[in-house]
């Protein structure tokens, strides 16, 4: 086993470690708590859904909640009980807002469901095994809590050389990583086992900062014969970042915006690598951690493996919190960690330390002064950035420079914060500028996307309307077309009818015949007066009727010759004939129908024999003309 | 004499020759719509509200590309105004708008009270809201710009703006007091 050559760091700090306040005793294990508050998101992605309802009751370990997003990890229940509430729970942040949870009444009984272990994991495919990490609902238990599944699973283009297995632990305060090592170090090995069949890497190195002896030994003895690397790395914050770490490890810097897998390097801290062994071996669930509970607000500072959802306080109070004592609570260490609103928030998947800080060992940072411009801060910045640069940037809100000068590189260690003689709070300057560039960076995307459904929604209105224009004007031409034929049809009708084609006459005709008509009706009215009464008055009227309708008549045929003899050029021959030899049938046997009622009315009136004579000899005329127009109309059909 | 000729019927020749080059490239190369008016519609927020007056944010960027002013963005608020008035190199003027800035809205739909009447989604500029003739409707939070636009043909007055609120994942760190800027007693009560 030859020493692994190291880059050392560029940059950090050595606060003053107080470590050796929590990692005197071995791991506790917490008292079950009455009351467990299971937040639904609990990793970095996609909240999850409840798969639980109130009153059910729920055995450890137990799927209660998952996301249909591929970025996320599903919950399980840390003991058995029953769900009493669903919704807004204290969570550990540092705004104070809830977060939905299932929070479950602990029954004591810590009741397991069945379990399903991988027996020989040394056959098992990968995508079993990763099968089993996703289920098993395991994110990162380093601090940024990204679902570990997607971590171990690299594209096919970027095979894993490196796995480096981090156990340096630099921040101060935190012991969690360091006993776990030093209690697990078997489980460890088999869950490296694991990774290893996964990933099937070239080189494994641990990696544990040289402040942790006992841990170096056990994990050294746990080794046995498998080829990885135990580095011992010296003691500096912060190395355990892990492009810092990588950087030590390889002195490759993972670019911008990159990834380390896309350098071939993946990094898993040994808290994750204990829960894939736990998923895998055991079967079982990430339902609990090892916590740190220290700082000197406590009378027992201790590391707990505590149950996912344990609050703060239960814990507090089983290592001996004297509460006027502790002037802040901080969950993560004094570097990094963030100040806790309240003490009722639960341990969640990422709650690696609960600092409990006395007043006099956490002082509140004194107001800031200007900046100096002594540049210490760029000098111990792990990352290589212009922190006061940064500083001025941020405060000016100068978006482009800040990008220009890699803000979003800054790890927010607090590197720079911690040796600010003007004591800036440098970090808040960054995280504050990070988030507004998110934002607006969001606020754009959001107003790029809005336009874009607007333009579309436009687009398509304007297609329905050229529709609807289309359909109107071919409704429209339909109409025209079928009016036209029925004009047309109409036309003929008539024109096979009245024998009067002609559309312009054919007005005139009609008036001309109604005046006819009409003179011939008043006529009859007169004469039927004269009939009865017989005045010299209503003889001169009964004249000039007659005289008018005479005129009417006359008018009348002058206009349906001319139109006759129109049609007769323009239309078949045949038809006109035809229709003159009908006319004259119809003619003659309304004139005999006409002089039959005369003769009649004669009779009835006792009209001379003269009169009934003539009258007699005129019907029988009109009755032989009609007959031989109806022998001429036989032959001609 | 000769030379004055040559000298001037070469510059004729040549301001010819060039007049064709340049009439050619400005009919070839012409620029569709006013480029000014494109960067000006890409910073605003495209809620497509027409609280400035103008149906859209494109007709209003338009405008300013044409001599409006830059204050009428509601949505935008100062932050727009700031934007443009670095982009157009003009004095940034307060918000012209009766409420001030107003924070970001979402609509609301009481479901319960929604007849169907389909107007609201006639009225909605991004299509944010679902629903159909006689069926309940409901908004599509994360497309709704918080326009206003479907508040007002509501029959029933059912549909809410309501703030939207802070999630965990919206919160952010707020930018520390500037060093120095601490006045005495304060710093006293610190101490």
């Amino acid at each position: 086993m030859s020493t692994w050559p190291i880059h050392p760091l560029r940059g950090g700090v050595h606060p003053p470690q107080r470590k050796t306040l929590s990692n005197q005793q071995p791991i506790q294990r917490a008292p079950l708590p009455k009351q467990l508050i299971v937040p639904l998101l609990q990793h970095l992605g996609s909240p999850t859904d409840a798969h639980v309802g109130v009153g059910d009751h729920v055995l450890k370990g137990q799927l209660i909640a998952e996301s249909a997003n591929l970025i996320s990890a599903p919950v399980h229940a840390p003991s058995s009980g029953t769900v009493s509430f669903i919704g807004p729970q204290p969570y550990p942040h540092t705004s104070g807002q809830l977060m939905d949870a299932i929070v479950i009444d602990t029954d004591g009984l810590d009741m397991w469901c069945s379990l399903e272990p991988l027996t020989d994991f040394h056959t098992a495919s990968a995508s079993v095994l990763l099968d089993k990490i996703r289920q098993a609902g395991i994110s990162g238990l380093g601090g940024a809590g990204f679902p570990t599944v997607i971590k171990l699973s690299p594209a096919a283009n970027q095979p894993i050389k490196t796995l480096i297995i981090n156990g340096t632990e630099c921040e101060p305060y935190i012991t969690a990583d360091d006993v776990l090592m030093r209690e697990k170090a078997a489980q460890l090995m088999i869950g490296i086992d694991i990774l290893v069949r996964i990933l099937q890497p070239e080189n494994v190195l641990i990696a544990i900062e040289d402040n942790k002896p006992e841990a170096i030994a056990a994990v050294r003895s746990a080794l046995d014969a498998r080829s990885y690397h135990v580095v011992v790395l010296p003691t500096i914050y912060p190395s355990g970042g892990e492009r810092q770490l990588i950087q030590i490890l390889t002195g490759q810097e993972v670019p911008s915006a990159k990834l380390p897998a896309q350098l071939g390097i993946l990094c898993q801290n040994v808290g994750t690598i204990v829960a894939v062994h736990d998923a895998v071996v055991e079967g079982k669930p990430l339902i609990s951690r090892i916590t740190t509970l220290t700082g000197e607000a406590l009378h027992n500072p201790m590391n707990v493996e505590c149950l996912i959802g344990t609050p703060a306080i239960d814990l507090l109070e089983f290592a001996g919190l004297q509460k006027n004592n502790m002037s802040r609570l901080i969950a993560g260490g004094p570097m990094m960690g963030f100040t806790l609103p309240a003490l009722d928030v639960p341990v969640i998947k990422t709650s690696n330390c609960l600092l409990a800080a006395s007043a006099a060992e956490l002082p509140a940072p004194p107001p800031a002064m200007p900046c100096i411009r002594c540049g210490d801060c760029a000098e111990v910045c792990p990352a290589n950035l212009l922190p006061q640069q940064l500083h001025f940037y941020a405060l000016g809100e100068d978006h482009t420079q800040l990008q220009a000068h890699n803000l979003f590189d800054c790890i927010e260690c607090g590197a720079c914060a911690y040796v600010c003689p003007s004591s800036i709070p440098l970090v808040q300057y960054y995280r504050s500028a990070k988030a507004d560039i998110r934002e607006q960076a969001n606020k754009l995307a959001k107003a790029e996307h809005a336009k874009e459904r607007f333009e579309f929604r436009q687009e398509r209105l304007r297609l329905e309307e050229e529709r609807k224009e289309a359909e109107r004007k071919a409704r429209a031409e339909r109409l025209a077309k079928t009016k036209a034929e029925q004009a047309k049809k109409a036309a003929q009708a008539q024109d096979a009818n009245a024998n009067n084609p002609s559309g312009a006459s054919d007005d005139e005709l009609k008036r001309l015949k109604i005046t006819a008509s009409m003179a011939q009706v008043a006529l009859r009215k007169a004469q039927k007066q004269l009939d009865t009464h017989g005045t010299a008055e209503l003889q001169a009227q009964v004249e000039q009727l007659r005289i008018s309708a005479e005129q009417a008549k006359q008018a009348l045929d002058a206009a349906t010759p001319s139109t006759t003899s129109a049609a007769a050029v323009t239309k078949k021959p045949a038809k006109p004939e035809l229709g003159a030899a009908e006319q004259a049938l119809k003619k003659a046997k309304i004139d005999v129908a006409m002089k039959r009622a005369a003769l009649r009315k004669a009779e009835r009136n006792e009209a001379n024999a003269e009169t009934l004579a003539a009258l007699q000899a005129e019907l029988s005329l009109a009755e032989q003309g009609l007959d031989k127009l109806n022998q001429t109309e036989e032959v001609g059909v | 004499m000769s030379i004055v000729f040559i000298s001037v019927a070469a510059l004729v020749v040549l301001s010819l020759i060039f007049g064709a080059v340049l009439g050619f490239a400005a009919v070839r190369f012409r620029v569709e719509g006013n480029p000014i008016a494109e960067q000006i519609n890409a910073l605003l927020p495209q809620t497509q509200c027409g609280q400035c007056g103008y149906p859209g944010c494109k007709p209003y960027a338009e405008a300013i590309a044409a001599g409006d002013k830059i204050n009428k963005c509601t949505p935008g608020g100062e932050a727009t105004i700031q934007a443009l008035a670095a982009l157009l190199d003009v004095e940034p003027e307060p918000l012209d708008a009766v409420e001030g800035e107003k924070p970001q809205m979402v609509a609301f739909i009481r479901e319960a009270e929604c007849i169907g009447c389909t107007k609201c989604i006639q009225a909605c500029p991004v299509d944010a809201i679902l629903g159909a003739a006689k069926q309940m409707h409901t908004v599509i939070v994360s497309e709704c710009t918080g326009c206003d636009l479907c508040v007002e043909p509501c029959p029933v007055d059912c549909i809410d703006m309501i703030p939207v609120t802070q999630t965990l994942q919206s919160w952010k760190w707020e930018q520390p007091l500037a060093p120095g800027t601490l006045i005495a007693t304060d710093r006293e009560s610190l101490s």
